[in-house]
């Protein structure tokens, strides 16, 4: 299926010590891409200088295709994205983890996805069809479809999987969703989802399978659980 | 749209007033002895049937969750063929 004529892809990746981790993902990106795209890197001044590693590949592929758009210290995940799109020329942007979790292939079918249904915002879902986790232990798996099933009883959000962060929007729609959605962190990905149903747009789901990070450390830590909760019980009181 | 908190309270609300509704009616109607215990222990019988279906779904999605073998073998694949690629493009791995 070949790309509408003027449709472009901003992707975005936030990184935080993310070195051994950025090339890969930039070089997947890059083979599985076939539209018209920029790589939007926005690095919060990483201590194992994950930027001198962008640049790198800056000057591998390009500035058009490579776009820095660094900060100073460590500023978390919700700023990074709207910093990011505030630079993003594209019409569509694609949100995803530097961590290779989040596994480039799966691009395309949110394109394809998007287009055949003219859909807002595609969705990478790991608990519907194909979808599903490497990596993951038992008590891990129980936790995780446990709370996805509270989710779904107490919410009701029309789509399947809220916590996960990869995921397609077009610009406007990311842009007004972002103003009106008022939590940070964890719970920023599952208040975006309610927030767009709120608002009456329309979600398509791709099922994605989710590996467990190779390289690295997981930087939202904190108490996932606590987290999780505390943003299910706002969202639950509030929306 | 009211917010879920208060769609559950009313719902619960118009549950709990219905049954005490047939409570305080059953006392002098002429209703056989079983249905009264049946009307009597509704509310348990509604809280033990969710937890039931709850604990079965839980369960089966647990069970039935995919297991992506294959998925890690591939990016195990993917990042020596990257690295290759890479290196012969002049990039400086540490
Ligand atoms: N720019 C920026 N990126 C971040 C920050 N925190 C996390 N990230 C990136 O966000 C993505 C998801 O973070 P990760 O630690 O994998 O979270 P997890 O998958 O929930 O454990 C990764 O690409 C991180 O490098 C931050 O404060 N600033
Ligand atoms: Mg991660």
């Amino acid at each position: 299926m070949s790309a509408n004529k003027e449709d472009k892809y901003s992707i975005l990746l936030p990184t935080y010590n993310e070195r051994e981790n950025l090339p890969i993902i930039v070089w997947l990106l890059v083979k599985h891409l076939k539209c018209d795209y920029e790589i939007i890197i926005i690095d919060d001044g990483s201590p194992d200088n994950t930027l001198e590693v962008a640049k790198q590949l800056q000057g591998i592929y390009g500035e058009k295709k490579i776009v820095l758009r660094p900060r100073e210290k460590k500023l978390g995940l919700g700023t990074a994205y709207v910093h990011g799109i505030k630079h993003a020329t594209g019409n569509f942007i694609i949100i995803m983890d530097a961590d290779l979790s989040h596994h480039p292939k799966f691009i395309p079918q949110f394109i394809e996805k998007q287009k055949g249904g003219d859909y807002d915002i595609v969705s990478g879902t790991r608990y519907i069809g194909n979808g599903g986790v490497f990596g993951w232990d038992l008590k891990r798996k129980v936790i995780s479809r446990g709370a996805n099933f509270l989710t779904q009883i107490l919410l009701r959000p029309g789509a399947s999987d809220l916590t996960g962060s990869f995921r397609l929007y077009r610009k406007d729609v990311l842009e007004k969703m972002v103003n009106a959605c008022v939590s940070k962190g964890y719970v920023f990905q599952m208040e975006m989802i309610i927030r767009a149903r709120q608002l009456g747009y329309s979600i398509g789901e791709v099922p994605i399978s989710f590996v467990d990070r190779v390289y690295g450390e997981s930087k939202l830590g904190g108490n996932e659980i606590i987290q999780f909760a505390k943003g299910l019980l706002y969202l639950f009181a509030t929306t | 749209m009211i917010p879920k908190l208060f769609q559950w309270l009313l719902a619960g609300g118009a549950f709990v007033a219905l049954w005490v509704g047939l409570i305080l009616g059953y006392l002098d109607s002429d209703i056989n002895d079983s249905t009264k215990d049946v009307i009597l222990f509704l509310p348990v019988f509604v809280i033990v049937g969710f937890a039931i279906y709850s604990v079965t779904v839980i369960c089966y999605k647990t069970a039935t969750f995919n297991d992506c073998v294959e998925a890690s073998k591939e990016l195990q694949q993917d990042i020596k063929d990257a690295t290759e690629d890479l290196k012969s493009k002049g990039f400086k791995f540490d």
